[in-house]
């Protein structure tokens, strides 16, 4: 048996994820690998949310573990609203720009 | 406590007109022209009745009784509590009939003259005289001085909408912008002086203004010379009279029923509504007295000069309400309100005449394009040649009898500088006949000077009966008021209004006894009056025919006389002073302002801050260069950044 699982595993799991994200993100120039990055981040989000409901749960409510995972759940729920959305929006820029090259569009800039 | 049924019907005679002016404003030509030629005129002949079942009520009531019908409260600001209500007394239903039944005649007379109108603007003219009728009686019917004001100005809104009625001339948009204009001067001493007044007495109720009024300080003067101002405004006298010239430009019907038989009026109501208050301020008194006495001799002189035919009746207006000034500054209220009644027949005789003239030549208004207009169309003629007799004071017309009552009470009066005024009020007078007998002469005597002329066709329907029922009026309205001289009790309006103003102290002239020494003194003066009302109308009609030749040949010999006639045609140069003074400056002041403060500050101030704002987003376009990339490393960078800055602590 090694050391017991703590709130820091976790911790460090959900950085190394929000890392990988954020890189993505950076680097990525197709707009569909740029939406998997930012699903990446927010599941990071989502993960450290249960570890501290797990592990610091506050006293003062009924449930304590729960409201980790209930903000949890609300998490995935955005994120599957937010990729409906950003969804729509890279069919917009195809249609406009025949590309989902994110570095393209700069009509913007002049 | 009586109480008269009648109190709870007042409303009526305030509402009926408000009525006829919702339907007709609001409903416009889709009512038809039928429906607004009936509505029109029936919203002042219902409030006449109503206001002759007032008078009705009243001459069965004991003297000096008040009808009241309060409404509600309007302000109620710790000291200040404002009310709403309506209130007849004599003088009130004097005034109710005048503007009711004149403004009923005049509605009728205006269904043929606006005939040719189209729907829309016939049946916006009959809103708009609703609505001026309305405003009137809330003015004439108010039981305090901001209800009054409130009528006072409705009916400024009102004349300024129909001087301006045909608006698509620029002209006559600015005559209306002009009366406008000057009577907000008037109307700024009238707000000041209810301020005075309440800063004074406490109230703003003309029972208690009248009851409690004392000079303290002078200030019953201040106030009462402030809303004297207000009435030079509205009721056109010296040094404000500018604006009714030029309000000629709206229709014929307008100028008899606004600009010469009831708003012009309201000043001299309003000093008769006062009449308690103005007692106590016999310094404002002399003032009135002579402001009205130099005004009706300066206008009379104007209108000597004229040449059209509405401008002449215009300035004569000015003069007559002058006229009636002068009876109140010498506080014979009673025979002021006698003259402001028979003017209000006589002068819309006068106009409706003039208006079936204009209407008959087709819009032609220069006397000099006129003439022989007896022949073309006699019903005319006899009837203006009734209200002219009246207004140049023949006997036994209407007028005579009220021009008459005055120049008697300036006599008697105590004014200061009494003989002076005398003196100025008989040429005054002279003057009246001889413009008048100008005026006739010109139009309607001699060869017809323009086609127009020579093919004018006489009125006919409404217009006609109008301006019969009015001359009818004109020539007999004297009855109203004969003086003590001729029978003990024949001056009915005097005897009927004098109560109102009992215990106001006013001159003897307005007591309805008199004994025998003035009234010997009175029939002098009404046989002087007379014969000099007769043989000035004669020296005119001469002047202007048998002796124009041998006039103009004087007129040509001596420059000084043809000066003073150039300097009379161009009013005295009033309004060109005015221009100079005012105007002038004002525009230059405005150009000042627009010019260097607006432009050279406020904008470049404004402009200045846009530029600021472009400067700074070239300086940080770069950072918006449409990399999402880059916009997404941006922020972790920063958040990193936040995080290491917020974490310090940990790493000391």
């Amino acid at each position: 048996m090694g050391p017991a699982v703590g709130l820091q595993h976790y911790l460090l799991v959900s950085a190394m994820v929000f890392g990988a994200g954020m890189a993505v993100v950076i680097c990525r120039r197709n707009a569909v690998a740029v939406l998997m990055g930012v699903e990446l981040i927010l599941n990071a989000a989502a993960l450290n949310f249960i570890a501290f409901g797990r592990f610091v749960g506050s006293t003062r409510t009924l449930h304590p573990e729960l409201t980790g995972q209930a903000v949890a759940i609300f998490v995935i729920v955005l994120a599957a609203a937010e990729a409906a959305v950003a969804l729509a929006i890279v069919l917009n820029l195809y249609n406009h720009f025949e590309t989902v090259d994110v570095d393209q569009p700069t009509m913007l800039r002049e | 406590m009586t109480h008269y049924p009648i109190e709870a019907q007042l409303h009526w005679i305030v509402l009926a007109p408000l009525l006829g002016f919702a339907l007709i404003g609001l409903a416009g030509a889709r009512l038809g022209r039928g429906a607004v030629s009936l509505l029109g005129p029936a919203a002042p002949g219902v409030a006449f009745v109503y206001a002759l079942d007032a008078l009705q009520a009243l001459r069965g009531a004991p003297e000096a009784t008040v009808l009241a019908e309060p409404l509600w409260s309007w302000l109620d600001l710790g000291a200040l509590s404002v009310s709403v209500g309506l209130r007849v007394d004599a003088l009130a239903a004097t005034l109710a009939l005048v503007v009711t039944g004149v403004g009923f005649l005049i509605h009728v007379y205006s269904v043929g003259y606006m005939g040719h109108e189209p729907d829309g603007s016939y049946a916006r003219y009959f809103a708009f005289l609703n609505l001026f009728t309305f405003a009137m009686l809330v003015l004439v019917l108010a039981d305090n001085l901001v209800v009054f004001f409130v009528g006072w100005e409705g009916v400024g809104l009102c004349s300024y909408l129909l001087i301006g009625f045909w608006y698509r001339d620029l002209a006559n948009s600015d005559a209306g912008r002009k009366a406008f204009v000057v009577n907000r001067v008037g109307d700024l001493a009238f707000v000041l002086g209810m301020f005075v007044a309440w800063r004074a007495f406490g109230t703003l109720d003309f029972a208690r203004l009248n009851q409690e009024a004392h000079d303290d300080g002078g200030l019953a003067t201040l106030c009462t010379l402030l809303f004297f101002i207000g009435a030079t405004g509205k009721s056109a006298q010296l040094p404000l009279h500018v604006w009714l010239p030029d309000a000629m430009a709206g229709p014929t019907p307008v100028s008899a029923l606004i600009h010469a038989a009831t708003m012009v009026t309201a000043g001299v109501y309003m000093i008769g509504r006062l009449g308690g208050l103005y007692a106590v301020a016999p310094a404002t008194l002399a003032v009135v007295a002579w402001v009205g006495c130099l005004t009706a001799l300066y206008a009379g002189w104007v209108a000597l000069a004229q040449r059209d035919i509405k401008k002449v009746l215009a300035w004569s207006t000015i003069s007559q309400l002058g006229t009636m000034f002068v009876a109140m500054g010498v506080g014979a209220y009673a025979s002021g309100l006698f003259h402001l009644v028979t003017h209000a027949f006589f002068k819309a005789t006068l106009f409706l005449g003039a208006g079936a003239v204009i209407h008959g030549l087709a819009g032609e208004q220069d006397l000099g394009r006129m003439g022989g207009l007896a022949r073309r169309m006699p019903v005319t003629a006899l009837c203006t040649l009734l209200g002219a007799l009246a207004l140049a004071g023949v006997p036994p017309l209407s007028g005579f009898f009220s021009k008459d009552a005055i120049l008697f009470a300036v006599g008697v009066s105590s004014v200061p500088g009494r003989s002076a005024l005398c003196l100025l009020a008989w040429s005054a007078a002279a003057l009246t006949g001889l413009y008048v007998a100008r005026m006739m002469t010109l139009a309607f005597l001699g060869a017809p000077r323009s086609a127009a002329a020579a093919h004018a066709h006489e009125p006919r329907g409404t217009m006609a009966f109008a301006l019969l029922v009015l001359a009818a009026l004109a020539a007999a309205g004297g009855a109203l008021g004969l003086p003590e001289a001729v029978a003990h009790g024949a001056d009915r309006l005097g005897a009927f209004l004098a109560p109102g103003w009992a215990g106001a102290g006013h001159g003897p002239a307005a007591g309805a006894g008199g004994h025998a020494g003035l009234l010997e003194a009175e029939r002098a003066l009404m046989l002087r009056s007379g014969l000099l009302g007769v043989s000035v109308l004669a020296v005119g009609v001469l002047a202007c025919t048998a002796w124009g030749g041998a006039l103009e040949a004087l007129f040509e010999a001596d420059p000084g006389l043809a000066a003073l006639r150039r300097a009379a045609l161009g009013r005295f140069y009033v309004d060109e002073v005015y221009g100079a003074a005012v105007v002038r400056p004002l525009v230059a002041g405005s150009r000042l302002l627009w010019r260097v403060v607006d432009v050279g500050l406020v904008d470049a101030v404004v402009n200045g801050l846009a530029r600021l704002v472009g400067l700074a987003a070239v300086a940080l376009r770069p950072l918006q260069g449409g990399l999402l990339r880059g916009y997404a490393a941006l922020l972790a960078a920063a958040t990193v950044l936040l995080v290491v800055w917020a974490a310090r602590g940990w790493f000391r």
